[in-house]
Formats: structure tokens, sequence, C-alpha cells
């Protein structure tokens, strides 16, 4: 048996835990409250550079700055900075009212000009906003009043919702070219509903509530949220007392911690899903190998035995929560249609057809084990595939290179739920996102990205879903579930784009 | 003079090393695959945008172009700017270096103390039961790794008993005003105790996690060395001058017993260094490990080069130190 630290952990906790001699006071009222957070936060500008389309720290940037346009817990659109936007009659133009009253944490009054200025930026090319082929959609952004307009260079139907997306922050023009880009990392302010008290890189930032911010002051006067990147220790963090909330642990010490007395917990499904790439090169050319390996993947399986049971199975790439989600697509389960489709071309379990398949190991929970028991099913009906471990990192230069190999795991954040940020991006050909070249696909695909009916844009996508389903183009697997551990004196509202917010918590 | 002229041939020895292994992390971490670009590429990025980007952090060039320019301003003290925190590298480091030479220090210390004592204890009651008991010990100490102590240390005193913190350098709620980043010196200078005890409970685990490995190392050789040595004639003159046991080690046995100790603990101090790379990322510790895991996981170049130079630089002076006081605790050295 191999001794791994998890397992290590897991093994030792349990056992000390039923020994422990005194237990630490979970219900006691809560001061100031401790998150145990599970990734760093490398910078603080979130428009800019590589952090800015990290989707594991907007819950963070959310904290302290607004988006444009806020999206609720349920993934609907609220209203935030920007209370009403829309298009003219003839989509040439935008228009975004403002809100009034709001002040930067410095007591600068928010305005309009600020939000001008924030898109300006974000549309320079020279910004390093990552987002900047967004953004750089609209020229001759002008505030007057609270009414920021701006002319549309080139339609792009879902530049409202990149508003609450990655990059769709609003900063304080007064105070940033005031202080310049080495001040603002020095001392950010936002509108948002925490101030930085105090930032200290891998380590903990903290947060002190504004009182007066828009949508109501926090309940947690000052939040503390350490940097506790290794899950074994976020662990110790929420079970010793030091941290009151902890997000991002393994499911099995989920389901242990929250059964003791004083520990709660919550398990939502998000907007990550787990997908499988499949490269159109060598066996995966062949629709039947395809076809073959979509179908010999019990997904029900894999998340009620890997994943304890957290987990939504999926057969496109849209989670119930998209808006071109469409329940009438599915790909059954059935290994006697695997083997039937590779007798078709020439394989079987005493012939089988070879590829390699990559995925992460640790990088998301359970994505190696879960690979392992895809190549075990795929092993039964004649699919041999060797597994290839790599680095997120190795897997972002391979998938921009189109250099992926047959097969790759990988998982894919859409909190806004366009099929554009959904199926579009993974599955247009040019897009360095994706690895499918296929030229059904890519037609279907690109009228869609300019069509200005919604309600055709969104049955357009669901049929792109429905013959990507057909041709086993891409794997789709499972929607994610976070678990998230709290104290019992602490309510925690999930957020479904599995941001953690502390604004949202309060106490019990 | 002979000495002065070591130290020199010894510092330009140091300065090509550095080069050797500024060229050595350049050119590697640039041929393996994963480039930060890939990582930041928007999905609807066309050829174009990628151009703009990789010119923007300057990977448009040739490596050995590149190698240049970082290479020029090295020179010049600037290392470049760190693409994940968009922070000078120079700065970013030298931040979290005291962090970490703080934490390396103090499980130096703890692997010193228990380390000597159980060499001392060794070898006093040699041969017999205790012995034993400080070989099985060491032994345990020594076939475990730091980070398994990591977290035998985090169930105990972390969970079971929570008596120290588990993760963090400091507590968030301490409001210090210091001048360096050395904290636990400057806390003990300003006599703020309370500063000095809560870095304490921060540090003490991971401290000694890092160190229970290295005090194993250092009971079994000063053992072996202060056993050696026992038998040697001017420890049984000392004996039938009528000294006590106790007095003829640490008197007679120990300070030359001790150079052989006092060479393998410097270079094992760069692998306590080279150590806390993991244990900083399991404790959450603010120091240079953990900043330089969360730079390979980003791809950050310019941070990953500065790092290993900083690391690299550390290794060879630390080495440099060990030899010069080697040999100026080694008569035969020092008078050669």
């Amino acid at each position: 048996m191999k001794l791994t630290r998890r397992g290590l952990l897991m093994a030792s906790s349990a056992a000390l835990t039923t020994f422990a001699i005194g237990t630490p006071v979970f219900a006691q009222k809560i001061d100031e409250l401790v998150i145990a957070y599970n990734v760093n936060l490398p910078s603080w500008d979130p428009t800019v550079g590589l952090s800015a389309v990290n989707p594991t720290i907007q819950g963070l940037y959310q904290s302290v700055f607004d988006l444009y346009i806020p999206q609720n817990p349920d993934l609907s659109f609220g209203s935030g900075l920007i209370t009403d936007f829309g298009w003219n009659d003839d989509q040439t133009q935008i228009w975004m009212d403002v809100r009034e009253g709001v002040t930067w944490h410095n007591g600068d009054a928010f305005t309009a000009e600020d939000v001008a200025w924030s898109l300006r930026r974000a549309a320079n090319p020279e910004s390093g906003n990552p987002i900047q082929f967004i953004w750089g959609k609209i020229e001759n952004i002008t505030a007057e009043g609270n009414r920021v307009t701006a002319d549309v260079k080139e339609y792009e139907p879902t530049f409202f919702k990149w508003m609450s997306f990655l990059t769709g922050y609003v900063l304080p023009k007064k105070y940033y070219e005031k202080v310049g880009a080495d001040g603002f990392e020095a001392a950010p302010i936002g509108t948002g509903p925490y101030m930085v008290e105090k930032f200290e890189r891998n380590a903990f930032v903290r947060l002190k509530a504004n009182e007066n911010y828009w949508g109501g002051a926090p309940e947690f006067k000052t939040v503390t949220i350490k940097f506790v990147t290794d899950a074994t220790s976020r662990v110790a963090e929420l079970e010793s007392g030091n941290s009151h909330v902890t997000l991002e642990i393994p499911y099995e010490e989920y389901d242990r911690l929250r059964a003791l007395e004083g520990i709660n917990g919550t398990a939502q499904p998000i907007s990550d899903i787990g997908m499988i790439f499949l490269n159109d090169i060598e066996a995966m050319t062949d629709p039947n190998v395809r076809k073959a390996a979509a179908h010999a993947i019990d997904k029900q399986l894999i998340i009620d035995r890997l994943l304890s049971g957290y987990g939504v199975a999926i057969d496109t790439l849209q989670t119930p929560d998209y808006a071109a989600y469409d329940d009438s697509i599915s790909v059954e389960y059935s290994p006697e249609k695997a083997m039937q489709y590779l007798a078709a071309s020439g394989y079987g379990p005493d012939n089988p057809v070879k590829f390699t398949i990559q995925t992460t190991k640790g990088f998301k929970p359970k994505d190696y084990e879960m690979v392992q028991a895809i190549v075990g099913l795929w092993r039964k009906v004649g699919i041999e595939a060797e597994i290839e471990v790599y680095e997120i990192a190795k897997h972002y230069e391979l998938r921009a290179t189109d250099t992926l190999a047959p097969a790759a795991f990988y998982n894919w954040g859409n909190s806004v739920g366009d099929p554009t940020t959904s199926t579009g991006f993974a599955m247009f050909g040019p897009s360095p996102h994706s690895v499918w070249d296929g030229q059904d696909t890519f037609d279907a695909i690109l009228p869609l990205w300019g069509e200005k009916d919604e309600a055709k844009r969104i049955a357009g996508w669901k049929e792109v879903d429905r013959h990507i389903a057909a041709e086993a183009e891409v794997i789709p697997l499972l929607q994610y579930v976070q678990p998230i551990l709290h104290v019992s004196g602490v309510n925690i509202t999930p957020h479904r784009s599995g941001a953690l917010l502390p604004h949202l918590m309060t106490r019990n | 003079m002979p000495l002065l002229r070591t130290v020199l041939l010894r510092l330009i020895g140091t300065a090509i090393t550095l080069f050797g292994v500024a060229v050595i992390v350049f050119v590697v971490i640039r041929v393996v695959p994963g480039n930060p670009i890939a990582m930041m590429l928007p999905p609807g990025a066309t050829e174009a945008d990628i151009a703009r980007l990789e010119a923007l952090y300057g990977f448009d060039k040739s490596i050995f172009e590149q190698f240049v320019i970082w290479l020029t301003g090295v020179v010049q003290g600037d290392f470049g700017t760190s693409i994940s925190a968009r922070q000078p590298v120079s700065h970013l480091v030298l931040n979290r270096l005291p962090a970490t030479l703080e934490l390396s220090m103090l499980a130096l210390t703890i692997a010193v103390l228990a380390g000597g004592s159980m060499a001392l204890l060794g070898t006093l009651y040699r041969d017999s039961k205790t012995e034993g008991l400080i070989d099985v010990t060491a032994g345990m100490a020594l076939s475990i790794p730091d980070f398994l102590w990591g977290l035998v240390l985090i169930l105990i005193f972390g969970v079971l008993w929570p008596v120290f913190h588990i993760s963090g350098r400091i507590s968030p709620s301490l409001n210090i005003d210091f001048t360096t980043n050395f904290y636990l010196i400057e806390a003990l200078v300003r006599l703020r105790f309370d500063v000095v005890g809560d870095l304490i409970a921060h540090m003490f685990m991971p401290a000694l996690a890092l160190g229970i490995p290295l005090a194993a190392i250092i009971s079994q050789l000063l053992k072996q060395s202060l056993k050696e040595t026992m038998h040697l004639d001017y420890v049984t003159l000392a004996r039938s001058k009528g000294y006590s046991e106790r007095n003829v080690i640490l008197r007679e046995a120990l300070p030359n017993a001790i150079l052989p100790t006092l060479t393998l603990v410097g270079v094992q101090f760069t692998f306590l260094i080279g150590g806390t790379v993991i244990i900083e990322r399991l404790f959450s510790y603010e120091g240079l490990g953990n900043m330089a895991i969360d730079a390979v996981i980003n791809r950050d170049l310019p941070l990953i080069q500065g790092i290993v130079i900083l690391f690299a630089l550390l290794f060879t002076l630390i080495n440099l130190a060990v030899d010069m006081l080697y040999t100026v605790l080694n008569p035969r050295l020092r008078h050669a």
C-alpha cells in the first residue's frame, strides 16, 4: 500500500480526533472572522496580468472591488455599480446607468467617469488586460451625468455578461492616476464591501468592513483571510478552531468534519466542470473511437465512488445553470454501444485502440483517480489509454499550440453561464483554448458569435451542443460541487460561481 | 594573507558558480513545457494578441537576447518584474528572505541543541541502554522526512493539543511597525516579547519539522567523533589528571570532535534551507520557499530566476563561511 500525505493525514487525523482530550469551542461568539483560503493572492489589480484571469481568486477581488454588474448567488445578474444597461435599437451603441451616492474606500465619490475610465483602460491593448479582446469591441466611451455610453466597434452579444466576469471590475480613476500601478498595488481601494487593512503576500489579508457600502455594511467587521494552500493544513485550521471557514477540501474530510459537533458544511454545485478534451489527431479522427470512448464512461459511478456523490453528471459543456443547457441532449453510458462502435472500426478487447490521455494530478479533486477509473472502463471495451501526468501550465501551453494528446482531462469554469464561454471557446478551432479543428463544428459556431437575436443565438448553441454530443467531439464529465466547512457560529451563502464571499456570511 | 587570498579565490569561484546557475536556470525554465503567456491567454486571443503579450513580457526575443537583457539588469541590481505579482523581483525576494533565514536559523538551533545533547548523552552513557535509546530515536528521526514530521506536529500540536499556530508567520491582528523583515531578531532587540512569543508560536512547528532530521544527523556524527576521540592519548591524560568524565568530554574531546560535525552542519544547513520549500508550503509560512512554489505553478520565470539565484548565493556563502570557520578552528589548517 502506498502511503500518501493525504492518506496519512486522513487516517491519523481520524484516529487522533477520536482520542482528542479537548475540542475547540466552535460555537463561541466570533468577533473577527477567519477564513482559511485555498490559494494565494499574487496581485491586487484585478484587471491586468495573470491574476486577472485566475478564477480561484475572484472571491477575494469581489470582497474589495465591485464588478460593473454583480452576480447573485444563483448566477442571475443583479444591480450594482451599473444599475441599468442596454443597447440602442440598431445595436451600434451601448449605454449604462451608474449608481449614485457610492464612495470609494478613501472617501472619494464614485462617478460615471470611473466606469468610463475603467472601460477605456481595459480596452487599451497596452494595459495588459487579458480580456481586452472583449473590451476592445467598444470605443468612444464617454460619461455624462450618471450615464456612460460607447460606440460598438464590433457587436459582441456577451459584452454585458463579461461585465460580471474576469477583469470586469471598476477601479478608481482619480486614485489610480495619483498613486500609479505600484501605489495601487501597495494600497488598493475599491467600492466593495471590505477595505484592505493589512496584506502580507503568501500569508494573509486582513479586511475591514466598508460601513458605507452601497449594498449594506457587512456583518463581520473584521475578516482575516489566511492563504493556506495545503488542504491538510486547512482541515487542521478548522478542526483546531484557528479558522472559522474553509473550502476546497477532500470530500471524505468534508463528510468526516461536518459530522463533528460545532462544524457545519455546505456542498453545492458550482459553475466549474470536469471534461476530457479530444484532439482530432491520431485515433480521435475516427468517430467510432470517440463515440466508444464517450459511451464507455459511467459518470455517475465515478461521482459516487470517487467523489462521494458530490458532482452532477453532464453530457454537454453546459451545466443546468447555464443559458444554453438542454436536458434533451444526452450521451448514455452503454459499454455495449461502445463495443459496437469499436468493432465497426476493427477494435475490441483483444485488439484495443491505443492513445494517450493527459491529466493533472491533484489540481482538481480526484482528477488523476478519475482518469484512472476512466481508463479502467475503457479497457473493458477495447480502449487502451496510457496516462500521462502533466502540470496545469503544460496543459495551457499544449492547448494553445494545439498539441494536446488525443485525450486530455481539464476543468472549465464559466460563471457567467453563456455558451460562448463554454462550448464556444472550448470547441471553436481558432480559439487558443480549443484543440478541436472539425469543419462542421467551426461552420456551426461561426455565425453564432455575432448573432443579435438572443433566442436564436441560444437555440443555435444548443444545436451545436447536440452535434458535438452526437459526434463525441468532447467528453463532458461532471459539474463540480464545492465543499465549504464552517463553524456553527457562521452562516454561509454559497455562490454558484465558486467565489467565497465574506460579505455574504452572517453570525448564526 | 593566505586566508585573504583563499577568501578572494572563493569569492571569484562563487561568482562563476552563480553565473553557471543563472545560465542553467534561465535556459531550463524556458525549455520545459508551460509558459506564462499560455496561462494568461484569453479564449478569444488571436495570433496578434499572443504576439502582443509575448512582446509585453519580452518573450518575443531569442533566449540568448532575453538572457543578455536579464543579466544586464541583474548586474545593475534589477532582477526584472514578477509576472504574477507585478512587483520587482528583488523587492519580493528580499522581503521574504528574512522569514526563511529566521526559520532556518531556528531550525538549525533546535537541531544543534537537540542533536548535540543527544550526542553528549550518548557518549557519556556509551555502551548502555541510554545510548541504544538515543540511537533508535535518531534512526527514527532520520528515517521520517521533514514534511511527514510537519504533518505529525500539526496533528499533535495543532489539532489534538492546539498550542501552536498551524499557519502563517505572525498573527494578523498583531500590529508591528518594524523597520526590517527580520521580525524575530528585531522583536528581541526591541524587547517586544509579545511579538517574540507570537512568532515562536508560529515558527516552532515548521522549525522543529525541519530540525528533527538534522538533529539526528548531528547526533550520530558527533557521537561517533566523540567516541573515537575518547580513545586518544590526550583524553587518557586528562582522565589521569582526575577530570570527571563529563569534563573530559566537554573540555578535551568536544573541541576536536566537533570539526567534522561543523563541516557537515554547514552542508546540511543548505539542505535545510532547501527543505523550507515544502515545509513553508505546509505551514503557509510566508518565506521564499512558499513563494517559489507559487512562482513555479504560475510559471513566473523572472521570480523563479530570482529565487534560484538567491538560494544559490546563500548556499555558496554558507559553504564559504563554513570553510573559513573550519580553517580558523582547525590549528593544522590555520598554521599551514
